[in-house]
């Protein structure tokens, strides 16, 4: 056992859970949401000579997810810190 | 020098440096493969990742999809892309710190169970199968247009290729090839696509070229590009560029299906296993996208600019057809390998492209990213290099595809299931034949395609979400899922995706529409439903049979954080 209690295991794990959910509620947003469901309305707005939910099906979800993953990875550096998880 | 010598050259030399640098960096490292790779900076583990993720389907079928399906191509950006998050948030740590090698061990071991093993080693052979069938066509196409062959005849040479690179060079682990893979393949993509941004519209970034207005000397000048596109579209005949025909659900569940298969390919997660720490991992992931990104980024752009580029060659600008005398030379050379069609409808002499009655041309997608520089009339070094791009693109994929076929079947099934007594040498011959058998069927599949590159491709992502993906995730994230439970999942998410596709595809593709599709999916988003199949009868059956038992639940808890992580161990 890596944790000195089971409670700071389960704390810890319920941490990252919360992290991971929230980033991909941002995942679906930008491309399930702005770059699917919502882009006709979204096609309504232009910017430069984009269609705003074309670009996010094109560009804008791919660049949100490269974000994503580096606030995952930074988050969880910091997290494993906290709870005393991480590598030597 | 003529595009054909110079192409030789180019392809010549970068066949050159991966040899040197797989024999230079094999010398230095003797000791097994996988913990060679262990030693690699996330930055340079990532960047091979994303050589041996993009293959011939992302460097020459997408953006040419993307070209004649506009926004509907968006799902193949989105959906092969997004996978990435899913992979680094959900998968990749935790299957690092499991520390084994393969998915069919991960499944194995995790399910305490052979028949789990043995089904996770059939999907593998299966999803890597189709993958490759789609690569073969890919090489074809190449092959075909530089050596000026028939695409059968360019499959073929493509395959012998890579079956001696396979078999003779067996690159896997050497990182370091695929660093220069990538460099070529990322190289050769963002030349002609700068080139082309800045002569249409005078951006220098093809990003937010393809959303300027279009520059002086040019066709329809002073117009957004998008906007010209759109108005194109609408005059010839043809959908909207900038919306789609497909219906949401379906542009839904392709989406799905490739982000949730990219997370299930084994030739992907296996990346994972074997860098040195579980925060390497993550970082991995996440530079493999920042790489996969700088191709991805600028597709949309090369299909926006290679859609008007190809409207003004053929409808001329006045869009009255130009004559075809006066075509320019990529079309007849194009024409040779059968992957252009002219046909005067109308006697008139001229050529003319659009979505109705009137269109005398018939253009495969697959060329329009090898045809583009030419299109944009650039210099012969800059198409000769795009050939070399897409054979290092295709080349790197197909070879570690096939790796995990051979090793599925002389490894996993043969010496850890079927056979266990076979020695080292008959293991090495099985694997041969496995590769020769995989490399026979997929040139025939090459030769005989059931759609285009990327959409062949896109089969084996919903089998992978299908199959692997649910079976993980439960694995990692509900430590009581039991093997009955994952067994059953697997099997009928598996057969239920399969043979959507094999009916729909292949026993009655004169069905294979709209009206007659479950909940309006196509085959290609199947995989989505299968998925979520695979989850409701793992659970279901996991409900009627029990918890894992506690062993399995304490190696569950043990994988969830990184600390004690060692190297990945064979078995």
């Amino acid at each position: 056992m890596a944790f000195k209690s089971e409670e700071l295991a389960k704390a810890y794990w319920r941490e990252n859970i919360g992290l991971v959910l929230k980033l991909l509620a941002v995942w679906f947003l930008v491309s399930y949401g702005f770059g699917i469901i919502l882009v006709d309305w979204l096609n309504q707005i232009t910017f430069f000579g984009f269609k705003l939910g074309f670009w996010f099906a094109q560009q804008g979800s791919i660049i949100t997810f490269v974000i994503l993953i580096f606030i995952y990875i930074k988050r969880m550096a910091a997290l494993d810190n906290k709870y005393e998880v991480h590598e030597d | 020098m003529d595009i054909q010598t110079l192409t030789f050259i180019i392809v010549g030399l970068t066949f050159a440096l991966y040899i040197a640098i797989a024999v230079w960096s094999r010398a230095g490292s003797t000791n097994d493969f996988y913990v060679a790779s262990g030693g690699v900076h996330p930055v340079m583990n990532g960047m091979a990742t994303a050589a041996d993720w993009m293959s011939a389907a992302s460097f020459i079928s997408m953006a040419g999809i993307i070209s004649f399906a506009g926004y509907d191509g968006s799902v193949y950006l989105m959906g092969w892309t997004g996978g990435y998050v899913l992979l680094a948030l959900c998968l990749a740590p935790y299957l690092r710190k499991f520390g084994k090698f393969t998915v069919p061990d991960f499944i194995g071991d995790r399910y305490y169970s052979q028949t789990a093993r043995t089904i996770a080693v059939i999907c593998a052979i299966l999803i890597s199968f189709t993958y490759i069938a789609g690569q073969m066509r890919g090489v074809g196409v190449v092959f075909s247009r530089f050596l000026e062959v028939e695409i059968a005849t360019g499959v073929f040479i493509g395959a012998v290729i890579v079956f001696f690179y396979t078999v003779l060079g067996g690159m896997k682990g050497i990182t370091y090839t695929q660093v220069a893979q990538y460099c070529v393949l990322a190289f050769a993509y963002l030349v002609p696509a700068i080139f082309i941004s800045i002569y249409m519209t005078g951006h220098f970034l093809p990003q937010t070229g393809f959303g300027a207005t279009i520059a002086e000397g040019v066709a329809g000048e002073g117009q957004y590009l998008l906007q010209r596109l759109d108005g194109l579209s609408e005059e010839l005949g043809l959908a909207a560029y900038t919306s789609g025909v497909k219906s949401k659900i379906d542009v839904f569940a392709i989406t799905a299906a490739l982000m949730v298969g990219t997370a299930g390919l084994p030739h992907v997660i296996v990346r994972f296993f074997t860098v040195p720490k579980v925060r390497d991992a993550r970082r991995s992931a996440g530079w493999a996208l920042v790489f996969i990104s700088v191709v991805y980024l600028t597709a949309p752009s090369i299909a926006a600019f290679a859609k008007v580029n190809l409207i003004n060659t053929v409808n001329g600008p006045d869009l009255t057809g130009v004559k075809y005398e006066q075509a320019p030379s990529w079309i007849k050379t194009w024409e040779q390998t059968g992957l252009i069609t002219w046909e005067d409808k109308n006697d008139d002499g001229r050529m003319f492209y659009s979505g109705d009655e009137r269109n005398e041309m018939t253009v495969d997608r697959d060329i329009m990213v090898l045809a583009n520089p030419e299109i944009a009339d650039l210099p012969a070094w800059v198409v000769a290099l795009v050939a070399a791009g897409g054979v290092a693109a295709a080349l790197s994929t197909s070879a570690g595809l096939l790796l995990v076929i051979s090793t599925s079947v002389s490894h996993d099934l043969l010496k850890r299931t079927l056979a266990p007594n076979i020695t080292d040498r008959q293991e090495l011959m099985w694997a041969r034949i496995a590769a020769g058998l995989a490399i026979a069927l997929s040139t025939w599949f090459g030769i005989n395609p059931p759609g285009f590159v990327a959409q062949v491709v896109a089969f084996a992502f919903g089998l992978a979400a299908a199959s692997f993906f649910p079976a993980i995730i439960l694995g990692i994230f509900y430590k009581r899922m039991n093997s009955t439970g994952a067994i059953a999942g697997m099997v009928v998410g598996v057969l239920f995706t399969l043979a959507y596709i094999i009916y729909f595809k292949f026993m009655n593709p004169a069905a294979n529409n709209a009206e007659n599709w479950l909940f309006g999916i196509s085959p290609e988003g199947i995989g989505t439903l299968g998925m979520l199949i695979n989850f409701a009868v793992s659970y279901i059956v996991h409900k009627l049979t029990g918890d894992a038992p506690q062993a399995t639940q304490d190696l569950v808890e043990s994988i969830r954080y990184p600390k004690g992580a060692g190297v990945a161990t064979s078995h």
